[in-house]
This record gives structure tokens, C-alpha cells and sequence, in this order.
């Protein structure tokens, strides 16, 4: 907000304005950035999943996520990410992109699935490994969205993109850019994968130097 | 035909009870600031398009003040404790799942519905279809929710606001940095950030003008905390005039990896609040007010070497075909 009205003002001086045509730019700025702020209010309708969200665990819903993984015998927190990169990275390279998210997919599911996972694994975890697992539910959900969606080529990056060329006098088909987002999105799979694949041994290995601590 | 308009109302009469039962809350730590607030975003959601741009934006200087004024408290409306829980969640199974599956099942299906079949289009908006079949996927899971676990009148508001609460100022960044975006494109900050960096760094091999592309795209994309605003101003300064047209990269490849640079740096930076500071606040992190946050601090390493790996790929294939 502050950034916008200096720019909006800087702008102004820049050109030479007086005390007045300042005063006016400032106003301007503002309008302007109310205008932007009403046109993106769209943001918000995804809070409309809170009280559904709120209501099922009231009734216990992360605690079923914990038990439903407890019994599965092969599950670790790693393991169990890893699955879910799969699926995330999949869905959002078809334009899927809505089926993962934090407040509906990642806060009731994945990361009380994944804590439920650690403590089959390890038994009792610290509060430091259980934050650990949030955080990297959290970012898995992230990366596989980041590095799939480009693949679909009604993505708003990709619509962006071709939008952006052909004010530039460049025209390229949305499906030739997306084509060339594949080799990122399987570098990422390999970089995130390998990472969560030894995410158990970093867990286990920063518990045990936590007990000798 | 359920448009934008329908769902803003919904947001506002939602954020509306939430400033309402926050007003009635004595034992809220910050209850007159928190009301306040909600209640001028609830004034957003449900009359912002009568306001105009300046009455817009004096709301938004409001809600500056307000969050400026200090920090804003967490609700603790009564729910059910840890082993009220756990017992509930035996008694009702796997069967809890049901309602949220619903909501991104009925956001798929209306999607697509609406792109391909009459009756979707019939029902559903053209403009941002997949989060007007989010809140009707949303509207349908409550009501399916409430007709099954019948819990007190008072619970959805209260639970929902109580979540409300935790995400707290972060829930209004991402439309905040959106709007700035607009103001910095209307005063052509781009130019200028290109004149900036082609007149300090001499980019004289494609090589370094594609290390400057990308990171340039990851460094503005950790201030502005999106990548669609990086781009237009990158790729005007370094992408087309350096990487495409001097040294002859294809703009498809160069673009499309250049975007996904931006990426990287949105996974570093506090500023893509949606990504970085929501999910910190939803999982309880005890740093989540932190710049460098535990899901940020997760994300890092991936973040980096794809950096490299973008810089690498674009390098080796943009000059080739």
C-alpha cells in the first residue's frame, strides 16, 4: 500500500508536478489501487471451505487422517509425501488444480496424514518433527503445483504468456509453450523426490541427536 | 446463472458472522480491532462494487491502519478438546472424509461441466469458473455436513471464524499485492527496472543474459511475491530485447522457462502470502510470523537447485530449436 502510493507519487515527481498535481497523483494512486483491490476480490471465495473444514474437525476429522494412515503398514511421512507429489504434480499438469491446496486438502489431510505416518514410523515424535512434517506438507503441496500446472496449457501463466508475446509482436501457441515446461516439471519431481525419499532418514537421524541433546 | 457476484455475497454474509460473533466475543483478546476489521472486508465483499475506486481505497488505507495498530488475536470460541475428538472420529469413520472430497470433486466437475457441456455453461459464469465451482462445491459439502452431523446452530460460524482468525491479516496480501501489481504496470516501474539492470551489468554472451533473465525473475518475484507481475517486467527489460532478439533464443522456450524461475522465488519469499504464510499460519507453525518461515525453510533447497536447473535448461535448449 505505502510502496503503491510512493510510486504513484514518485511518478508524479518525476514529471515535474507542483504541491497540487502531488496531491492529485496521491489520489489518483489511491483510486486506483481501490479499483485493483475490488477486481481481485476473488481471492476470497476460497475461504468459503473454513466453516466445512472447521465443522468435520470438530467431529475429529484430522484425527481419523492420523489413524486411517496408522494402520497402513508401509507408510512413512516420506513415503506418504511422495505419493502425494505424484498426485499433485498429475493433477495440476491437467488443469486439476483445485483438487489440492491448504485449507481443504493440506491442514485436514496431508499434513495429519504425514504426522500420523512419523509416529507409526518412529513412535512418539517431538514437536519439532512434527512441525518439520508441516512444513514440508506444505511445501510439497506447493512445488507440485508450481511445476505441473504450466503443463496445462489453460494455466493463467501460459495465457499470460501468450498474451504477453503477442503485444510484442510474437505470436507462439499456448500448447508450444507449455510443451517446454515439461522439462522443469521433471527436474522438480526428481530435485522434491529425492529429497522426501531420504526425508525419513533426516527425521529419524534429527530425533535421535535431539534425545542426546 | 451463478456468477462472481453471487459468490461475493456468500464471502461477505460469511465474513460479516464472523465480525458479528467477534463483536459478541468477550473473552477476544483484541475483539474491537478484529471486528473492525472483518466487518470493512465484509463491507468489501458485499458492497465494494458500489464504492468506486477512491471509496476502494480508503477502505484499504482503514484496513491498513487497523492491522498497523498492533497485532490481531485468535478467537478461541468452545469446540471439542483432543480426546472428544479422537473418540468422535472413531465413532464416525472413514466416512468424515466424504464432505471434503465433495468440495474439490464438485470444483473439478463444475469446471469442466462448464467448459464443455450446455447445461454447465447455463448454470455456471465464464469468468473464474473453477472458484465459482469451489464455492458452490463448498456450499453443497456444508449443507451436506450439517444435514449429517447436526452439531449446534452457532458451530460452522464459530469454527470457521475460529480458522479465520488464524490465518488473520495474511488472508488479505495475496489481493493486496495484486493491486499493487496494477499500480506498478500503470507507472511503467518495468521501464525502469530494465534500464536499471541492463546499464549496471554488462550482458554481453547469452549465457549471462539468461543468468540475469532468471534470476532477475526469481529476485523481483521474492519482492512483488508473484511471478505474473515478474514476468512482464522482466522479460520486457532482459527476456525479449537480450535473450529472444539479440542473441536469438525462441521466445516460447525462453518464456515458458522463465516463468517457471519466477516460481522459484515465489517459493522463498513471505511476500506470496497464499503459498508461504497461509499454509505457516493453517498448520500452527511456531514460526510462522518469521520472515524465513518452516515452510519456506522446507522449500529452500528444491527452490534453489531448480533455479539452477531453469538457468541450465533454458541455456541449453533456447538456443537449439
Amino acid at each position: 500500500m505505502v510502496a503503491a502510493l510512493v510510486t504513484g507519487v514518485l511518478a508524479a515527481v518525476v514529471a515535474g508536478a507542483d504541491a497540487a498535481g502531488l496531491w492529485r497523483a496521491g489520489v489518483d494512486t489511491l483510486a486506483l489501487f481501490g479499483k485493483a483491490f475490488n477486481d481481485n476480490r476473488y481471492f476470497h471465495i476460497t475461504w468459503l471451505v473454513l466453516p466445512v473444514i472447521g465443522l468435520l474437525e470438530r467431529e475429529g476429522l484430522q484425527e481419523r487422517a492420523r489413524m486411517l494412515i496408522g494402520k497402513v503398514r508401509a507408510a512413512t511421512a516420506g513415503r506418504l509425501l511422495l505419493v502425494y507429489l505424484v498426485l499433485r504434480q498429475a493433477t495440476s499438469a491437467l488443469g486439476l488444480t483445485s483438487l489440492g491446496g491448504h485449507p481443504q486438502m493440506v491442514r485436514p489431510l496431508v499434513a495429519p496424514m504425514a504426522e500420523g505416518a512419523a509416529e507409526k514410523d518412529q513412535g512418539e515424535i517431538s514437536d519439532e518433527t512434527r512441525f518439520r512434517i508441516r512444513g514440508m506438507a506444505a511445501a510439497t503441496d506447493n512445488i507440485g503445483l508450481f511445476f505441473g500446472e504450466d503443463i496445462f496449457i489453460a494455466i493463467g501463466s501460459i495465457v499470460l504468456i501468450v498474451g504477453f508475446l503477442e503485444q510484442a509482436g510474437i505470436k507462439v501457441e499456448a500448447l508450444h509453450v507449455s510443451l517446454w515446461a515439461i522439462p522443469t516439471a521433471i527436474a522438480a519431481f526428481i530435485v522434491h523426490g529425492v529429497r522426501l525419499w531420504f526425508f525419513d532418514r533426516t527425521l529419524r537421524s534429527a530425533a535421535v541427536k535431539g534425545g542426546e541433546a | 446463472m451463478i456468477t462472481l457476484d453471487h459468490a461475493y455475497v456468500l464471502v461477505g454474509l460469511m465474513i460479516l458472522a464472523f465480525a458479528v460473533l467477534t463483536a459478541l466475543d468477550r473473552s477476544h483478546p483484541t475483539r474491537v480491532r478484529n471486528t473492525l476489521f472483518w466487518g470493512l472486508v465484509a463491507v468489501s465483499m458485499l458492497f465494494g462494487a458500489k464504492l468506486g475506486g477512491l471509496g476502494n481505497g480508503v477502505l484499504v488505507l482503514a484496513l491498513v491502519a487497523i492491522g498497523a495498530t498492533g497485532k490481531m488475536g485468535v478467537a478461541k470460541p468452545a469446540t471439542t478438546g483432543p480426546e472428544e475428538r479422537v473418540e468422535r472420529a472413531e465413532r464416525r469413520g472413514n466416512a468424515l472424509f466424504l464432505p471434503a472430497l465433495i468440495i474439490p470433486v464438485v470444483a473439478v466437475g463444475g469446471t469442466l461441466a462448464a467448459k464443455y457441456t450446455d447445461a454447465g455453461k447455463w448454470l455456471i459464469g465464464p469468468t473464474q469458473t473453477t472458484l465459482i465451482a469451489l464455492g458452490l462445491g463448498c456450499l453443497i459439502a456444508f449443507f451436506a455436513a450439517v444435514a449429517w452431523l447436526r452439531p449446534p446452530v452457532s458451530a460452522p460460524a464459530q469454527e470457521g471464524r475460529r480458522l479465520m482468525d488464524s490465518i488473520g491479516w495474511a488472508a488479505l496480501l495475496p489481493q493486496m499485492l495484486a493491486s499493487l501489481g496494477a499500480v506498478f504496470l500503470a507507472s511503467d516501474v518495468g521501464g525502469v527496472v530494465g534500464q536499471a539492470v541492463t546499464s549496471v551489468i554488462p550482458l554481453t554472451t547469452p549465457l549471462l543474459a539468461v543468468i540475469a533473465y532468471c534470476v532477475g525473475m526469481a529476485l523481483f518475484t521474492i519482492v512483488m511475491g508473484n511471478a505474473f507481475a515478474a514476468f512482464p517486467v522482466m522479460t520486457a527489460a532482459i527476456g525479449l530485447p537480450l535473450v529472444v532478439h539479440q542473441f536469438g533464443g525462441d521466445p516460447a522456450i525462453v518464456c515458458a522457462i522463465g516463468m517457471l524461475a519466477g516460481f522459484c522465488g515465489t517459493l522463498l519469499t513471505p511476500m506470496a502470502a497464499n503459498f508461504n504464510v497461509v499454509p505457516a499460519n493453517l498448520l500452527d507453525l511456531p514460526d510462522r510470523n518469521a520472515a524465513f518461515n518452516g515452510v519456506i525453510r522446507a522449500q529452500a533447497p528444491t527452490a534453489a537447485v531448480m533455479l539452477l536447473v531453469n538457468i541450465v535448461l533454458m541455456y541449453a535448449l533456447a538456443f537449439r530449436f
